[in-house]
């Protein structure tokens, strides 16, 4: 995908995040947690993570996907993965 | 809303929830209890067939075990699992969960010891769920190994896991095959369409213990989906086709009959014949099929009598060729056939067709097969319409039939005379009035005989009703069964009383039981009844048709007297006959004929 950025990544991701916690409402930001973001519990991550990776068309590696930590780590793996 | 079966799998997970709201919302559906015990994380799975479910008219309520909890809640701890009162157990295991495979150098005798405990784990699964719970069972079956260790021996050697999972499922399907409550989900066969490639991530799996790919789950979801909807009674039944490049290339009324493409010589012709026989293997395991063709009815019938047809006319159930909109005609067939049109399934080339019927009937299923017919079959089977969960009893009885005939025949061989052959058949028949629990089958009967059939009157379901109760009535049914099987209800008999006449308005049989005298055993039965009415003049009526030309000269054979046409009704080319029940000798000498028993 060409020309992603921070701040188009993290645009995109909104819907996603949306849909997975229920939240129309919702606006994640780079620091946005598991431990700080209602209702993103395990089976939630499971969902995020397969949409993020369908609508970027990336793999994240099972390392990578343990070093995640907020929102902002998921922007810059998957503009990583991307550009790859 | 979205085709479940067909749509793309990012658009149900981007929109699930909202997907999920909108199916709720449905008024009439029916509740639905459904545990889930997974030898791997079922979140995904259960999410995907909760969403199925809804479209299929079920609002189902879910229990999941603990991840890989599948054992242990079924047969140590499962009070949860019995409270939740489920009408449907799920065990979705994988070779994952496989704890006895044989070591790689076993001798047959530890293979089959290991197969047998492995085994045990899962008979005590359905055992204790038959004791404490008694519903409706599905177990998936093993999906081939990831890793084929030893190759191709793989599948070969009594210690290659392949070998050992194949003998599983042969294990699982023979225990299924015993037990009516244990149905099992080819799971193995539903991985090799997906490819095994795209069934297991082991991202996911180390990640979460989530076995599968999304789109595995998705097929999964859908497979479970088609065997819920078989559960209950709603799987389709009915095929209707298109004609010209549906079931042929071409079309027949510019291109003529000789020039349509069906047979061997062509591959678009060869690809024709193979859907042809697609379609007639469907109709051999009991779905109905139906012709819905914008057409001129007598040109396009031409096409069944192509020599490389394999489909022949008496295949279709109900024939519709004729200029009017489709939807139109498929209401009809509907009606006809006496099913609802949501138990069709609607096959036409040609998309505008398509969005027609699908627009003016949503409840039939419209696949989107293209135009392209080498991939007909390959859509609509992955429609997984037609799913049964067991060959029913008429399925079975419609199957064995064909077997039957066929060894009647090999029996006939044998005997001097063609009498000689009828009493070696021990045939007995049933013949009585009307009883309401054949009436379904009575109206079916009627509305699809075309060939012994001296009127060809339709009647629906409530009109034979009515008839059975009206005093004015002759309305016999009957039955035979020989030998080699029983040949179920096959002949209709109606007689309508006018003062001292009794009008024959319908006379029909199954062709299944030609040359068997059943007819003579119905006169004798229809005379009897005659005489003890005080009916004096026993009046048949010959309408010809394209189909029925077989009894042209049935009531003469029978000793019936040509009579004057006093009817205006009747066609110009119809005939009259009667018969004085006075004078007439019984005919029947093969057959034991008995009356309905209660027994």
């Amino acid at each position: 995908m060409p020309n992603l950025t921070p701040d188009s990544v993290l645009a995109e991701l909104q819907p996603i995040f949306q849909e997975a916690l229920d939240n129309p409402a919702l606006a994640v930001t780079r620091s946005s947690s598991a431990s700080d973001t209602p209702s993103w519990d395990s089976v939630a991550h499971i969902e995020i993570i397969e949409m993020v990776e369908r609508h970027f068309k990336v793999r994240f590696d099972l390392g990578e996907l343990q070093d995640l930590k907020t929102v902002g780590d998921l922007v810059d793996l998957t503009i990583r993965k991307a550009q790859r | 809303m979205l085709d479940f079966s067909f749509c793309h799998i990012n658009e149900i997970m981007m929109r699930r929830r909202s997907l999920r709201k909108e199916l709720l919302a449905a008024e009439g559906l029916k509740d639905l209890r459904v545990a889930v015990l997974g030898g791997s994380t079922t979140n995904e799975l259960v999410n995907f067939l909760e969403l199925l479910l809804l479209s299929s008219g079920f609002r189902p309520a879910f229990y999941q075990s603990e991840y890989g909890r599948f054992y242990e809640d079924a047969v140590q701890d499962s009070q949860e699992l019995i409270d939740f009162t489920p009408d449907l157990v799920y065990i979705h295991t994988s070779c994952r969960n496989v704890r006895l495979a044989p070591p790689i150098g076993c001798t047959e005798a530890q293979f089959n010891e290991s197969v047998g405990r492995e085994l045990g784990t899962f008979l005590e699964i359905w055992n204790s769920l038959e004791r404490n719970i008694g519903c409706q069972v599905i177990q998936s079956n093993f999906e081939t190994p990831p890793y084929a260790i030893l190759g191709n021996m793989d599948a070969v050697a009594y210690g290659g896991l392949s070998r050992f999972l194949m003998q599983m499922n042969v294990a699982f399907a023979q225990e299924a095959a015993k037990r009516p409550k244990l149905i099992m989900q080819d799971v193995h066969g539903i991985s090799a369409r997906l490819g095994v490639q795209n069934w297991f991530d082991w991202n996911r799996y180390w990640n979460y213990k989530l076995l599968l790919t999304a789109e595995a789950n998705l097929e999964v979801a859908r497979s479970l989906t088609s065997i819920v909807r078989a559960m209950y009674g709603k799987s389709r039944k009915v095929l209707v086709l298109d004609l010209d490049n549906t079931l042929w290339g071409g079309v027949i009324g510019d291109d003529g009959v000789e020039r349509i493409q069906i047979g061997r010589e062509t591959p678009v012709a060869e690809a024709y014949t193979a859907f042809q026989e697609y379609c007639l293997s469907l109709r051999n395991r009991g779905v109905l099929l139906a012709v819905c063709s914008k057409n001129t009815e007598g040109i396009a019938k031409l096409g069944f009598e192509h020599p490389s047809s394999i489909l022949k006319l008496e295949d279709i159930s109900c024939f519709k060729a004729n200029w009017d909109p489709k939807h139109e005609n498929i209401h009809e067939i509907a009606s006809e056939l006496n099913l609802g049109v949501d138990s069709f399934v609607f096959v036409d080339d040609n998309p505008a067709e398509r969005a027609i019927v699908q627009a003016q009937l949503p409840q039939v299923a419209v696949p989107d097969v293209g135009s392209d017919v080498s991939r007909f079959a390959e859509i609509i089977e992955r429609g997984r319409y037609f799913e049964p969960i067991a060959l029913s009893k008429e399925d079975l009885e419609r199957a064995a039939l064909y077997a039957d005939n066929s060894r009647r025949d090999a029996f006939k061989q044998t005997f001097a005379n063609y009498g000689e052959y009828l009493d070696s058949l021990e045939m007995v028949a049933e013949i009585d009035h009307f009883k309401p629990w054949y009436l379904e089958r009575i109206a079916q009967l009627t509305n699809k005989t075309n060939q012994f059939n001296l009127t060809t009157r339709r009647y629906t379901l409530a009109e034979m009703e009515a008839i059975s109760s009206d005093p004015r009535y002759i309305a016999l049914y009957g039955k035979l069964s020989d030998r080699f099987g029983d040949n179920g209800l096959i002949s209709i008999v109606l007689g309508r009383r006018e003062l001292d006449a009794l009008h024959m308005d319908l006379w029909l049989m199954s062709c299944r039981v030609l040359k068997r005298d059943m007819e003579v055993a119905m006169l004798d039965a229809v005379v009897e009844r005659s005489l003890s009415a005080g009916i004096r003049r026993i009046l048949g009526y010959y309408v010809p048709t394209p189909k029925n030309g077989m009894v042209a000269d049935f009531y003469p054979k029978l000793g019936f007297e040509p009579h004057v046409n006093e009817n205006p009704e009747l066609p110009e080319r119809a005939t009259v006959w009667k018969l004085d029940p006075a004078n007439y000798k019984r005919k029947n000498q093969h057959i034991r004929v008995t009356e309905y028993a209660n027994a």
